[in-house]
């Protein structure tokens, strides 16, 4: 019998120019920072890609004050109109350099090169291209008619969707008249860094955007900064407590968009097949490295002998690999910190008494990989049911009625998303209604639009990114007309 | 002869389906227990299928089973003897400036035409196929039909593709449909007790939603269909990749079910090696590679040969060639 081989298919590596060094960006002018550089890595090889200025609190001074001068004396005085026009300008500029910033974002963070070509960066461009044609809008925001700007936001974003993280950030904070100082995770710095350029491509003017890069003390003294006006932060729940501790009592503003663990319920009436695609996407996609990801897979009782085999046969055509070629399903893990992590809590799934499958192919010598794995057996006490494991491993529970379904999924600390598949309308409504997550997919999972707002309930934090909602994170209320 | 296929088509039917008498009843609650299919998310898988970049040896090899594939089609009212001839004479040499090119599976024409192709093709291997049943319509009572079938048989086709009566399914009178089917299985068969390999028509484009198509899979398999098969190629929109997804879906789960395996023909519109690759990537990832051999897996088609034989020339000398480098023997008479 013959076999389908795919023969490698990389996405060329030559389009993106990756510097031995990178320096912070601060009021439009790339300077050194006074912390010590850190080594970046391809976590699919766990080559050393290049090295990135650590800013200290000297640094976040200078950034915060070039924000601060922009934003009184360029940024806050210009016509929506006019800023709109440099959204769309940097919208345009993305899109143009679509395929540089694609394989970037892939080398920086692991993920196959179909995922950041054809979801990351588009949708990235995209939140620009929605929010600059709010920047002339903002009157009919339901806000107002004259909604202000809160001055200069600090912005924090994790590694896992690093260009599209800052875009949800960037794009709203400028169409309503902020400026920034914006902090990329450490491990994938370089999108950011690109788009520092792209910036300048559209002489954007200077300090409007600063970007500047370290670790965690780095973060910190953003948050503990006192001319920053307001916070927006991406990441886990625990920093976000750490956030939410060091402003109060501050008058600081915080978004706070935190972890997550979605149930993804589905009931015997669904259409499997696609109800299959949905769960694979929704936990396997970016390796599962998702906030919002699928990861507690509730199945009816009377279908899950035959869901989970179908599931299985489908995660065994799944490509584990070389995240830049283009048949590559399954890449890299971001870091070795995050593989500990998953290993860990698969571990403690296998001790806990949950019964363990993985696809068993073979995995790249070098560089962070973990395969696609499935948990069977596994009750609401374990470990892998409540902690977010933010990985490639899915637990499988079973309920037996619509009302058990939502008592499950909605008996954890968090409330980002959740998702659920039926082929019956009003169990639908239903169950959007009961279910206690920021957002609810129907027949389909980890779909993302700018105009969609996104955020969670109780420990995945609060505020919303996105749509009319999102600008309201952005916005002071303003006179009634 | 016909009646014993009869019965033990309905007999096996009646097992399957755990009843002690076939009505539509039965056939209705079978038919409509089958999971649905989410339109928005078959959409995206077949779209997902088709972002595989297939390169170098890959493509050469799919591009070759691609050909292996092909029934080769001429189904116009203005088929003429030397139309026909023509096209068997390209089967045979494919493209007689790399004889190792290999040659499709079939030959498909009207029924009239079947002794002109069998002459033709000899003893080389490739079949002839046939539509029958007063295709493309099948708008005739079934007495036609069965002759029209008969004849065909009689004159030395190999393989028979019929039409499904879409008026009696859509109207949910799915007995019908199975009777029908399992007539003209009967009729598929020879003196020696041979028999021509049966492929179903659905006509997608005219049941028009995702769950008709597979609702109508499974009644073509259950009826004893060899093939199933998505058009007539008459009708727009025809052979595409989300419908044929569902058909591999429905044979893959057969299989599963019942342990037999049907075979799969997408037929019309798929006109460039891109997209002939796009299904063959969707054969392996969703029914298995199993169905990666012309037994089980066929293209209905008549200019997708010319791409393939283009882009394998390409492949072969490095440069593109052009349309006067492919000997083209059923151009278009318009």
């Amino acid at each position: 019998m013959p076999t389908f081989e795919y023969a490698p298919a990389p996405e060329s590596r030559a389009v993106v120019d990756i510097a031995d060094s990178y320096r912070l960006w601060i009021g439009g002018e790339w300077v050194d920072g006074r912390g010590t550089p850190f080594a970046v890595l391809n976590p699919a090889t766990g080559e050393e890609l290049s090295t990135v200025a650590e800013a200290s609190e000297a640094d976040i001074d200078a950034a915060v004050a070039a924000a601060r001068t922009a934003y009184t004396r360029v940024w806050s005085r210009m016509s929506g109109t006019e800023r709109g026009k440099y959204l769309f300008r940097i919208a345009r500029i993305m899109q143009e350099r679509s395929r540089e910033l694609a394989v970037l974002e892939t080398l920086d963070n692991g993920k196959p090169i179909k995922e950041t070509r054809d979801f990351d960066v588009p949708t990235a461009a995209a939140h620009f291209f929605y929010h600059a044609g709010w920047a002339d809008k903002l009157g009919y925001a339901g806000l107002g008619s004259d909604p202000r700007p809160h001055g200069v936001v600090g912005q924090i974003i994790p590694w896992n969707f690093p260009l599209l993280m800052l875009a949800w950030k960037i794009a709203p904070a400028l169409a309503c008249g902020n400026t920034v100082v914006l902090k990329p995770a450490e491990t994938t710095p370089l999108s950011a860094l690109l788009f520092a350029e792209i910036c300048e491509q559209a002489e954007l003017p200077p300090g409007v955007v600063n970007i500047v890069t370290g670790a965690g003390p780095t973060g910190q003294a953003i948050v503990d900064h006192p001319g920053i006006d307001k916070i927006a932060f991406t990441g886990s729940t625990a920093v976000g407590r750490m956030i939410a501790r060091s402003i109060a009592g501050t008058g600081k503003k915080a978004t706070l968009e935190l972890g997550g663990k979605a149930a993804n319920i589905v009931f015997d009436d669904a259409a499997l097949d696609q109800a299959v695609e949905g769960i694979v996407g929704g936990i396997f996609f970016n390796q599962g490295q998702v906030c919002c990801a699928g990861s507690r897979l509730l199945i009816q009782e009377n279908i899950h002998d035959d869901l989970v085999r179908r599931l299985k046969r489908r995660l065994e055509t799944l490509r584990l690999g070389d995240p830049l070629d283009k048949n590559t399903d399954i890449g890299a893990i971001n870091s070795a910190k995050q593989l500990e992590r998953i290993t860990e809590l698969t571990e403690a799934g296998v001790a806990e008494g949950a019964e363990r499958w993985d696809t068993g192919c073979p995995l790249p010598k070098n560089g962070f990989w973990f395969r696609p794995t499935l948990f069977t057996g596994v009750s609401q006490s374990h470990r892998i049911a409540q902690e977010e494991i933010f990985g490639p491993v899915l637990s499988v529970l079973t309920f037996r009625t619509p009302g058990e379904a939502v008592a499950k999924a909605n008996n954890t600390p968090y409330g980002l998303s959740a998702g659920v598949w039926t082929e019956k309308g009003s169990r639908i409504l239903w169950m959007a209604d009961q279910l206690r997550a920021g957002v609810v997919w129907a027949n389909t999972f980890n779909q993302f639009d700018p105009t969609s707002p996104f955020g969670g309930y109780k420990e995945s934090g609060y505020g919303r990114e996105g749509g009319l909602h999102g600008l309201a994170a952005y916005l002071k209320e303003g006179s009634v007309a | 002869m016909s009646t014993s296929t009869q019965t033990d088509l309905t007999g096996r039917a009646r097992d399957i389906l755990g009843v002690s008498r076939l009505t539509n009843r039965a056939l209705t609650g079978w038919l409509h227990g089958l999971p649905g299919v989410d339109q928005v998310g078959c959409e995206a898988r077949a779209a997902g299928l088709r972002t595989r970049s297939i390169k170098a040896d890959s493509k050469r090899w799919a591009i070759d089973l691609a050909i292996s594939m092909i029934d080769l089609t001429t189904l116009e009212g203005a088929d003429t003897v030397g139309k026909v001839r023509g096209l068997c004479t390209r089967a045979l040499v494919p493209d007689p400036s790399d004889l190792t090119t290999p040659r499709p599976a079939a030959v498909c024409v009207y029924g009239d035409m079947v002794a002109t192709a069998k002459e033709t093709l000899g003893d080389s291997g490739i079949r002839v196929a046939a539509v029958a049943t007063a295709f493309p319509s099948g708008r005739a009572s079934l007495k036609v039909k069965l002759a029209d079938t008969r004849e065909a048989v009689a004159a030395g086709a190999d393989e028979i593709d019929m039409v499904i009566d879409r008026g009696a399914f859509l109207a949910g009178d799915y007995l019908t449909v199975f009777d029908q089917i399992v007539a003209v299985k009967g009729a598929c068969e020879r003196p020696d007790g041979t028999s021509a390999r049966l492929k179903v028509i659905m006509e997608t484009g005219e049941l028009v939603t995702y769950d008709n198509v597979r609702r109508a899979s499974w009644l073509s398999m259950l009826a004893g269909g060899d093939f199933i098969k998505t058009s007539t190629g008459k009708i727009s929109p025809a052979a595409t990749l989300p419908v044929t997804l569902i058909m591999l879906e429905a044979v893959r789960d057969w299989r599963d079910v019942y342990g037999e395996m049907i075979g799969v023909k997408p037929a019309g519109g798929i006109r460039t090696s891109k997209d002939a690759i796009s299904f063959l990537v969707s054969v392996n990832e969703v029914a298995g590679e199993d169905w990666l051999d012309n037994q089980w897996f066929r293209f209905g088609a008549s200019s997708l040969l010319n791409d393939l034989i283009l882009q394998r020339q390409r492949m072969t000398l490095g440069v593109y060639s052009g349309a006067d480098y492919i000997a083209d023997d059923a151009p278009s008479a318009y």
